[in-house]
C-alpha cells in the first residue's frame, strides 16, 4: 500500500530579552547553578509576575511576519503539574487568547517548488527549569536559572509531507526568528527546540492516522532522521497488523531510533485556568503600528530584491538570504566591492562557503570578513589581479595573513600589465615552441590557448591574460 | 497608653509625651502579659520592634518624623518580612524566613512604623474562627471559649485586648470585616487593586486585599493612606496615588443615601444583630442620611460563586508547596512523589487540604465550565447588582455577620455552616468593591458589626461614615473585660 | 452532586496529597457537603454572561526589560530542605 505521512510541528523558540518574562533576572546562558534565579522565578511565597514588555514586543513582531491574526486580547493561563524544575507548580502559559493566531509561512521544497505551510497559533510562556539526573547517585539536582526564560511555541497545522519537508519549514523559521532578532537560535543552548507529531494514512485517505509525538529534536538532522524513522516503524507496524497509539516517544540520536515514554508520565490534567497574577494583555492597533515599522526585511522580499536589484538567479538569492548573516554578508561585500554582485555571490557561495563548511567555522566566526572579500573582487575587477591569483589571496586571509592589498603586495601577486614585459614573453614563448605556431598559423585557432597557458605560466600567473593573448594574435598573424 | 487609639498615640509622640522606645516596651509587655489567654500572636519580635523603636525616635529627633513614625503595631502573618519568620499560620511555613519584606509592610516600616510581631491567623488565610492555624486557635477577648472569627482572628483579637492600637489583615471573602465584627473593631477591606499584593501570600489572587484593622474608622484612615498607592511589582496593583482619607472624615452625611439590601435582613439574621443595625441606620439618619431599600438578587449566589474561585484559585497557588526549594519536607521521602504527597499532606491542615481538593476538581477536566466558568460568570451578575444598585445610593449597610461570635469548635465539623458566615461579606470580594466593619452594639457581652459596602474607590466615603457614625457611639472605645 | 472513592483518589493525585481509605470516606463526605453547595449555581441565568476574572477588568502593565535581580542564592537556599554546590536536589527521578 501507499503511505502519506502526516507531520505537524511545535517549535519553542527561546526569545533573545535581557531580563526574563515575568521577573528582572538575567537570561544569560551558562552561569552558576540558581545564580540566576529570583525570588519570583523559584516561586517564593508572596512574589508575582509582572510581564515584560519586550517579550510581547518580539511575539507581535513574530506575529507581522507571519502575517497572523494578533489578539486584540492576549490572556495567560496556568498549566498545572508538578515536576522539580517547575517552581511554582504550574507554567505560566497561554491557553485561550493565545498573543498570535492564524498565520502562514512559505517554504522552498528540495525539488525546487514551493509550499506554503500554515500555522495555527503562537503563544508566551515561560521555560521551565533544569532536572540533572545524572550529578549525584541518589538524587535529582534541579537548576532554576532557566526557569522563566520567554518561550514563544510555534504550532503549525499538520500540513507537512515528509522530513524533508519538516526540516525545510524548521530551517524557514529559523532563519525567520534570527532575521527579526527575537531569538539567538541556538540549538546547541535549547533557543530553538523542536517537538514532531507524525502519523501516517493510507495515500489518498481524508482521514488522518493516529500520531505520536516525537521530543527532544533539537537540530534539523535530528528531526530528519527521527521522522523518518517513526514513519517506517508506524507503516511496519500497520502492515504486520498492529496499531499505532497516541503517545509521546523520544528520539535517541545515538541509537537512531524513537522509544515510548509510555508509563514514564503519569495521566495529565492541566487544569488550565486565567492566572489571576496578571491582567490580560491589550493588543491595539498603535502598539501594533509601532512594531510594524521597526520590521526588518523579510527573507522572502529580501530574496526578490536580490533578484531585481543584483540580477542573481532565484536560487542564488535563495541561497543568500537563508540567514541574515549571510544576506548581510554578500551585501557588504557588494558595497565595497563597488557592485559586480555576480561576482560577488560566486565567491560568497563558492570560496567563502567552501572555507568555512571545511573549516566548520560559523559565518560570524569568518577571518575574512565581507569588507575583504568586497576588496578582493574589486582588485579582480580592475584587474591588479586574476579570479585564479585572486584565490591564492583568499586563503592567505583566510589564514589571517592581513588585508588584500597587503598580501598582494607582500607575495608579489600583482598582475603583470607592463607591454614590454608582456611582449618579452610572448617572444619568448613563440621561439620556444616553432610546431604549435606553425599549426596556429595553418588555422588551427585552438592552438592559441595552449600558447596563452605557456605564457601566463612562465609568468607565474602574473601576466594579464588578456593582453598576452592580444599580442599573440598580433605577431602570428 | 496603650488604651490609646493610633491617632492619640501619634499626638502624645509628636508632643514628646513618649518616646517610641518607651512605646514599643509598653506594648511588648502587655503582649506578653495578655497573651497567653489570646493566642493572638504567632512571633513576637521584640528585639526587631525594639531596634526600630530606636531608629524612629532618632528619626523625630532629627526632625524626619512623619504622623505614623515610631508607633507599633502587628502585622497578620501572611505578610513576608524579611529576617523574621513569616508561617501563614501553617506547618508548611514553620521554619520559613522570607528573604523580603511585603509592600505593605515595606511602606509602614517606611513611615518609620514598628512591628511588635505577627499575628495568629486560620491557616493559608483559610478559615473565619481563626481554628485552622497550626498555631492553635485565638481566643476572642470578650469570651473565653468563643472565636474571634478568622482568618485574621489573631490581628482582631490583638486590636480588641489592646495588644496594639493597630493590625494588618488581608480579606479574601470577609476575613478582615468579619473578625473585625466578632471583636468588635473596625476593619476595612479596600478596592480590589488599591493595596499591594506583593510579598502577602497568595489565597485566592483574584480576591485577596490587604486592609487595616483599628480601633477606629480615623485610625484605619491614617493607616490605609500609608498601606495603599500603585505597586510596580503587583500586576493587579492600580496605577493611582494613595488618597489622604484623613481629609475625608468630618465631610457633613446630609443628602447621602444608604442601601439597605433587603437580602441582607431575611432569614437566618439573629435577632440581635437586626436590631442593632436598624439602630445604628437610625442613627445614621438622625445624622442627616437618608435610608432606602435595595435589591442585590444574585447575593444568595455569593457563597457558591466564592467556594468555586477562592478554591480553584487557592488549589494552584499553593502547588509552590512542594517540599522542594522551601518550606516543610516529609522525613525519608521514597521518592519524588513520596516527597510531594508526604510534605503536603504532613504540611497542610484539613482545612486546606479540603479547599485544594475542591478547587483542583472544580477546574478538573470536564468540570472547568459547569463550576469555574459558571462562578466567574456568576461573579458578573454580582458586579452588575451592585453597579445598579450604586446608581440609586451612595454606600450600602447591612450587617457584617448573620450572628455574634459562636463557640470554640461549635462549627468545626460542619464546614458548609462555617462557610455561611461570610455570607454577606464575599460578595464585595468578588465584585473587588471596598467595604468595611465597624462596632455597632452587643449581644450580651459580644460585638456587633455593621458593614459598609461602597462603590470602586469610594474608601474615603466609608471611613467618613463610619468616622461620624463613631462621634456619636461609643461602642468602640468599650474594652473587653481583663484588657483594661 | 457526590463523589466516589475513585474521583476522590484522582483528585488527591491531581494535587499530590496523600489520602489513605478512611480519608477517602471522609473526603467523599465533605467534599459532596461543599459541592451541594456550590451546586446553587446551576439556578443561575447565566447565560451568555461574560465571565469576571478580574473585578476592574483592567488590562497589562508591561515592564522595561531590565535586568534588575542579583544573586541571592544564598539567601534562597538559607531555609531549602535539601541543597549541594547550589543545586536544589530531590529524590532521584528516573527518566
Amino acid at each position: 500500500m501507499e503511505w502519506e505521512t502526516v507531520i505537524g510541528l511545535e517549535i519553542h523558540v527561546q526569545l533573545n530579552t535581557k531580563s526574563k518574562i515575568f521577573s528582572g533576572s538575567s537570561t544569560a546562558y551558562g552561569a552558576e547553578p540558581n545564580s540566576q534565579a529570583s525570588a519570583v522565578d523559584l516561586g517564593l511565597p508572596g512574589v508575582l509576575p509582572v510581564l515584560n514588555r519586550e517579550v510581547v514586543r518580539k511575539a507581535v513582531k513574530f506575529g507581522l511576519a507571519i502575517n497572523a491574526e494578533l489578539a486584540g486580547q492576549s490572556v495567560f493561563a496556568r498549566k498545572n503539574y508538578f515536576y522539580p524544575d517547575l517552581p511554582k507548580g504550574y507554567q505560566i502559559s497561554q491557553y485561550e487568547l493565545p498573543i498570535v493566531g492564524r498565520g502562514a509561512i512559505d517554504i522552498d521544497l528540495p525539488d525546487g517548488t514551493r509550499k506554503t505551510i500554515n500555522i495555527t497559533r503562537a503563544h508566551l510562556e515561560e521555560d521551565a527549569g533544569k532536572s540533572i539526573h545524572d550529578l549525584y547517585s541518589d538524587s535529582t539536582a534541579v537548576d532554576l536559572n532557566r526557569a522563566g526564560t520567554p518561550l514563544v511555541e510555534i504550532v503549525s497545522e499538520p500540513e507537512m509531507r515528509s522530513a524533508a519537508e519538516a526540516a525545510a519549514y524548521m530551517k524557514t523559521l529559523h532563519a525567520l526568528v534570527r532575521y527579526l532578532d527575537i531569538s539567538d537560535g541556538n540549538m546547541q543552548e535549547g533557543s530553538f527546540r523542536c517537538d514532531a507529531n507524525v502519523s501516517v494514512r493510507p495515500a489518498g485517505s481524508e482521514q488522518f492516522g493516529t500520531r505520536a509525538e516525537l521530543k527532544n529534536l533539537n537540530s534539523f538532522r535530528f528531526v530528519e532522521q527521527a521522522i523518518n524513522y517513526e514513519v517506517e516503524r508506524q507503516i511496519a507496524l500497520i502492515e504486520s497488523g498492529g496499531e499505532v497509539i497516541q503517545e509521546t516517544r523520544l528520539y535517541d540520536p545515538n541509537k537512531g531510533e524513537t522509544r515510548s515514554m509510555r508509563g514514564k508520565e503519569q495521566a495529565h490534567d492541566y487544569r488550565y485556568f486565567p492566572d489571576p497574577d496578571l491582567l490580560p494583555v491589550d493588543i491595539d492597533d498603535s502598539f501594533i503600528e509601532e512594531i510594524r515599522a521597526e520590521l526588518p526585511e523579510l527573507p522572502a522580499a529580501r530574496r526578490q530584491r536580490f533578484i531585481e536589484q543584483y540580477e542573481l538567479s532565484d536560487y542564488d538569492s535563495g541561497v543568500l538570504t537563508a540567514s541574515r548573516e549571510l544576506a548581510d554578508y554578500f551585501e557588504t561585500s557588494v558595497t565595497t566591492a563597488g557592485g559586480h554582485a555576480k561576482v560577488c555571490a560566486n565567491w560568497t557561495m563558492g570560496e567563502l562557503s567552501a572555507a568555512l563548511n571545511r573549516d566548520g567555522v560559523e559565518l560570524s566566526r569568518s577571518t575574512v570578513s565581507a569588507r575583504q572579500l568586497g576588496e578582493l573582487v574589486a582588485r579582480i575587477q580592475d584587474q591588479t589581479i586574476s579570479g585564479k591569483i585572486a584565490k591564492t589571496v583568499f586563503d592567505a586571509l583566510w589564514n589571517g595573513e592581513g588585508e588584500v592589498d597587503q598580501v598582494i603586495e607582500d607575495r608579489g601577486l600583482k598582475q603583470v600589465t607592463d607591454t614590454g614585459a608582456i611582449e618579452q614573453l610572448v617572444d619568448d614563448v613563440i621561439a620556444a615552441n616553432p610546431d604549435q605556431c606553425e599549426q596556429y598559423r595553418n588555422g588551427n585557432d585552438k592552438v592559441l590557448g595552449y600558447l596563452v597557458g605557456q605564457a601566463m605560466k612562465q609568468s607565474q600567473g602574473k601576466a594579464n591574460p588578456q593582453q598576452v593573448n592580444e599580442l599573440l594574435r598580433q605577431k602570428l598573424d | 497608653m496603650y488604651l490609646n487609639t493610633l491617632v492619640a498615640q501619634a499626638r502624645a509622640l509628636a508632643a514628646g509625651e513618649i518616646s517610641s522606645t518607651e512605646l514599643t516596651r509598653l506594648h511588648l509587655d502587655r503582649c506578653q502579659q495578655l497573651d497567653s489567654r489570646l493566642n493572638a500572636i504567632i512571633t513576637l519580635s521584640a528585639e526587631t520592634a525594639l531596634a526600630q523603636a530606636e531608629a524612629a525616635d532618632a528619626r523625630r529627633a532629627a526632625g524626619q518624623a512623619g504622623p505614623l513614625t515610631g508607633i507599633p503595631l502587628l502585622h497578620k502573618d501572611i505578610f513576608c518580612t524579611q529576617g523574621v519568620r513569616t508561617s501563614c499560620g501553617s506547618r508548611m511555613l514553620d521554619n520559613f524566613v522570607a528573604p523580603y519584606d511585603a509592600t505593605v509592610v515595606r511602606r509602614l516600616q517606611d513611615a518609620g512604623m514598628v512591628m511588635l510581631g505577627k499575628t495568629n491567623m486560620d491557616e493559608f488565610a483559610m478559615g473565619s474562627s481563626n481554628e485552622t492555624s497550626y498555631y492553635g486557635p485565638v481566643t476572642n477577648p470578650w469570651r473565653a471559649q468563643t472565636v474571634p472569627g478568622g482568618s485574621s482572628g489573631g490581628s482582631a483579637a490583638a486590636v480588641a485586648a489592646r495588644l496594639a492600637a493597630a493590625a494588618t489583615g488581608t480579606d479574601t471573602g470577609g476575613s478582615i470585616r468579619q473578625p473585625a465584627a466578632l471583636c468588635g473593631i473596625t476593619g476595612i477591606k479596600p478596592t480590589y487593586g488599591r493595596v499591594s499584593r506583593y510579598g502577602m501570600i497568595a489565597f485566592a489572587s483574584s480576591l485577596d486585599q490587604a486592609g487595616p484593622m483599628t480601633r477606629t474608622a480615623e485610625d484605619a484612615a491614617l493607616l490605609l493612606s500609608a498601606m495603599s498607592g500603585f505597586d510596580p511589582l503587583d500586576s493587579t496593583s492600580i496605577e493611582r496615588d494613595s488618597e489622604d482619607y484623613s481629609a475625608q472624615l468630618g465631610d457633613s452625611l446630609e443628602g447621602l443615601t444608604l442601601g439597605l439590601p433587603k437580602e441582607f435582613f431575611g432569614a437566618g439574621l439573629h435577632p440581635d444583630v437586626a436590631a442593632a443595625i436598624e439602630t445604628a441606620a437610625a442613627e445614621l439618619e438622625k445624622l442627616g442620611a437618608r435610608l432606602k431599600e435595595i435589591t442585590l438578587p444574585n447575593s444568595s449566589l455569593g457563597i457558591p460563586a466564592y467556594y468555586v474561585v477562592a478554591p480553584a484559585e487557592a488549589s494552584s497557588n499553593l502547588a509552590r508547596f512542594d517540599g522542594v526549594r522551601y518550606g516543610y519536607r516529609c522525613a525519608d521521602p521514597a521518592d519524588l512523589q513520596d516527597l510531594y504527597c508526604r510534605s503536603r499532606s504532613e504540611g497542610f491542615g484539613r482545612e486546606v487540604k479540603r479547599r485544594i481538593m475542591i478547587g483542583t476538581y472544580a477546574l478538573s477536566s470536564g468540570y472547568y465550565d459547569a463550576y469555574y466558568l459558571k462562578a466567574q460568570q456568576v461573579r458578573r451578575l454580582i458586579r452588575d447588582d451592585f453597579q445598579r444598585a450604586f446608581e440609586a445610593v451612595d454606600v450600602i449597610l447591612g450587617p457584617t455577620t448573620p450572628a455574634p461570635a459562636f463557640g470554640l469548635n461549635e462549627k468545626t465539623a460542619d464546614p458548609v455552616s462555617m462557610y455561611l458566615n461570610d455570607i454577606y461579606t464575599v460578595t464585595a470580594n468578588l465584585a473587588g468593591l471596598p467595604a468595611m466593619s465597624l462596632p455597632a452594639g452587643f449581644s450580651g457581652e459580644l460585638p456587633i458589626g455593621m458593614h459598609l459596602i461602597g462603590n470602586y474607590f469610594s474608601e474615603g466615603r466609608l471611613l467618613n461614615v463610619a468616622h461620624r457614625y463613631q462621634q456619636v457611639t461609643d461602642w468602640h472605645e468599650r474594652v473587653p473585660e481583663g484588657c483594661e | 452532586m457526590a463523589l466516589d472513592k475513585n474521583t476522590v483518589d484522582q483528585i488527591a493525585t491531581l494535587a499530590r496529597l496523600s489520602v489513605d481509605a478512611d480519608d477517602n470516606a471522609a473526603y467523599q463526605d465533605e467534599l459532596g457537603q461543599i459541592l451541594a453547595l456550590v451546586d446553587q449555581l446551576d439556578a443561575a441565568a447565566t447565560g451568555d454572561v461574560a465571565p469576571l476574572a478580574h473585578p476592574l477588568e483592567l488590562t497589562a502593565r508591561l515592564r522595561a526589560d531590565e535586568v534588575s535581580e542579583t544573586d541571592q542564592r544564598d539567601a534562597f537556599q538559607a531555609t531549602a530542605p535539601a541543597v549541594a554546590s547550589g543545586y536544589y536536589l530531590v529524590p532521584k527521578v528516573i527518566d
